[in-house]
């Protein structure tokens, strides 16, 4: 456990590492009131509802600093329909100003380049070392380099739009410029990836832009896996509804692309296209392995599931769709944020030097748009289970939509505008 | 100190009892899963049910109606059962007292 001259040495470090944070380390222990430093990295779905839950949960008694390279929150949940033109990049972008002025955490808009988690600091590219008492990693994904012969350096040639922003609007922007009669190929990876119904919703949406705008196009969907991976019965129907123009190929494992002449070489086939969106291959976010935490398949994160601690590394909680993740529970925004609060319970708790606590409970809910108004669910509930360990799914709980439709079209919007609220309002 | 935080407090000497041990905030974590859809502390900000203050009994008999199927709903009766009914008195209990 630190003591308050722990924090203060730690804080010390900080200031003498920093001349730019400096001010904010003085600040953070000039009150004499502060239980500890929480910093956070990564302010998505994991990491803004953290930052909250700590400030809001301890009545502002914990310093909190959010590290974050891009100035707004920008979601990926909701961006399909953005590619789809359902939707603006302005629907899916949600300022920081409600954490920094409502929930005082302390916002520093930078890239982090190291983790020491020995000396318990973060180096950032712009803003010097920072010192921390308790770590928030909430890094997301990256793509594996090297996965796809051809692909790495391509992404302007061919986007991924599996991090919405910038890659948002380039993929937007290339299926508004093809002609009518052009292919639209996507391409997904193997589980697990971020977002299981994901691809499938993106592949609707897409095809329902086409169908009223150049109809005879074509989205041909090379999935890497056997089947579809989330929802696969409405899915199947929704993809029905789209004759002629969705064709789904399973068992389409890419080895690699062609960016001049936009061609996918498969296992067995060969594939042009006159838009390749490829999700590649991923794994835990960059930092969560240069800090060097350890990792199952070499690619997700192994976390103590009632403290969210990476196993081995105490004091480093890590959240969302970089853990290896439990049975059944999908990497997803929801689940992310479901991980926050149980992370920000437990540093708490711990703070205070009581236990964690014992039994908590996490859920998922995802809806995907199958057009752009009717929407199918996948929901599940997770309860810890002390003897494996890890959440579970509970049996009978949870499911999918009976059918696609319009009320949850309607939910699925109040759902992005309650949980964005729930981040960062 | 009440009980439970006594309770949390063994749970700190003796790690065989912490699994015996009810969180101190276990109302408040619970209803925490509840605030992705309904708001934070249950003050949905449109599109959903507000849950903040909203009398326990009617919530709860929501829930159970929820849970046995006679009122309908469109993902709510698949939700509720992966909580318990302890679980549910907890949560619920806890928005009612929220203001």
């Amino acid at each position: 456990m630190f003591t308050r001259r722990d924090f203060l040495k730690t804080a010390g470090i900080a200031a003498a590492g920093s001349t730019t944070l400096a001010g904010l380390s003085a600040c953070a222990t000039a009150g004499g009131k502060s239980r500890g430093h929480v910093v956070i990295v990564g302010g998505g779905y994991g990491g803004a509802t953290a930052a909250k839950y700590l400030r809001m949960w301890s009545n502002g008694t914990v310093d909190v600093t959010l590290i974050e390279r891009n100035p707004t929150f920008i979601s990926c949940p909701i961006s399909n329909l953005v590619i789809g033109g359902v939707k603006q990049m302005e629907d899916i972008t949600v300022g920081y100003d409600n954490l920094k002025s409502k929930w005082g955490v302390r916002i520093v808009t930078d890239e982090v380049t190291a983790i020491d988690t020995d000396k318990r600091t973060v180096a950032t590219a712009r803003n010097g070392s920072l010192g921390y008492d308790r770590l928030v990693l909430s890094p997301g994904i990256d793509f594996i380099p090297g996965a796809v012969g051809g692909l790495d350096g391509n992404q302007e040639r061919i986007p991924h739009a599996w991090k919405a922003g910038p890659q948002t609007v380039l993929l937007r922007k290339q299926l508004q410029d093809m002609a009518d009669g052009g292919v639209f190929a996507l391409h997904i990876p193997k589980v697990p990836y971020r977002c299981p119904p994901g691809p499938y919703e993106r592949a609707c949406v897409v095809a329902n832009y086409l169908r009223a705008a150049k109809p005879k196009s074509k989205v041909l969907v090379l999935d890497s896996n056997e089947e579809i991976q989330s929802k696969k019965g409405l899915f199947t129907k929704a993809f029905e509804s789209y004759k002629g123009l969705i064709e789904y190929v399973p068992n389409s494992s890419l080895q690699s692309v062609d960016a001049a002449s936009l061609t996918a070489e498969l296992e067995f086939d060969s594939v042009k296209a006159d838009v390749l969106n490829v999700i590649p291959p991923m794994r835990a976010g960059d930092i969560a392995l240069k800090a060097g935490l350890p990792l199952i398949n070499e690619r997700w994160v192994d976390i103590d599931w009632l403290t969210m601690e990476a196993k081995g590394v105490p004091g480093v909680h890590v959240l969302g769709d970089a853990l290896f993740p439990a049975p059944t529970m999908p990497k997803s925004g929801h689940m992310a944020n479901q991980h926050a609060k149980v992370a920000a319970a437990a540093i708490l708790n711990l703070f205070e030097g009581i236990a964690p606590n014992p039994t908590p409970v996490v859920m998922n809910t995802c809806y995907s748009f199958v057009d752009d108004r009717n929407v199918i669910h996948v929901a599940s509930v997770h309860q810890y289970d002390a003897e494996k360990k890890q959440p579970m799914p509970v049996q009978g709980a949870g499911g999918v939509s009976a059918a696609a439709n319009e009320i949850e079209g309607k939910a699925a919007l109040a759902w992005a505008k309650n949980i964005w609220a729930d981040m960062l309002a | 100190m009440n009980l439970k935080h006594a309770l949390a407090m063994l749970g700190l000497v003796g790690l065989s009892a912490a699994a015996q041990a009810q969180d101190p905030n276990l109302a408040r974590n619970l209803a925490a899963t509840c605030a992705n859809c309904h708001g934070t502390n249950g003050h949905s900000v449109g599109g959903m049910d507000s849950l903040a203050g909203e009398a326990q009994d009617k919530l709860m008999q929501k829930l159970m109606d929820f849970k046995s199927g006679d009122k309908p709903a469109t993902i709510m009766h698949q939700i509720v059962k992966g909580y318990t009914d302890e679980q549910l008195t907890l949560i619920t209990a806890w928005f009612a007292a929220q203001k």
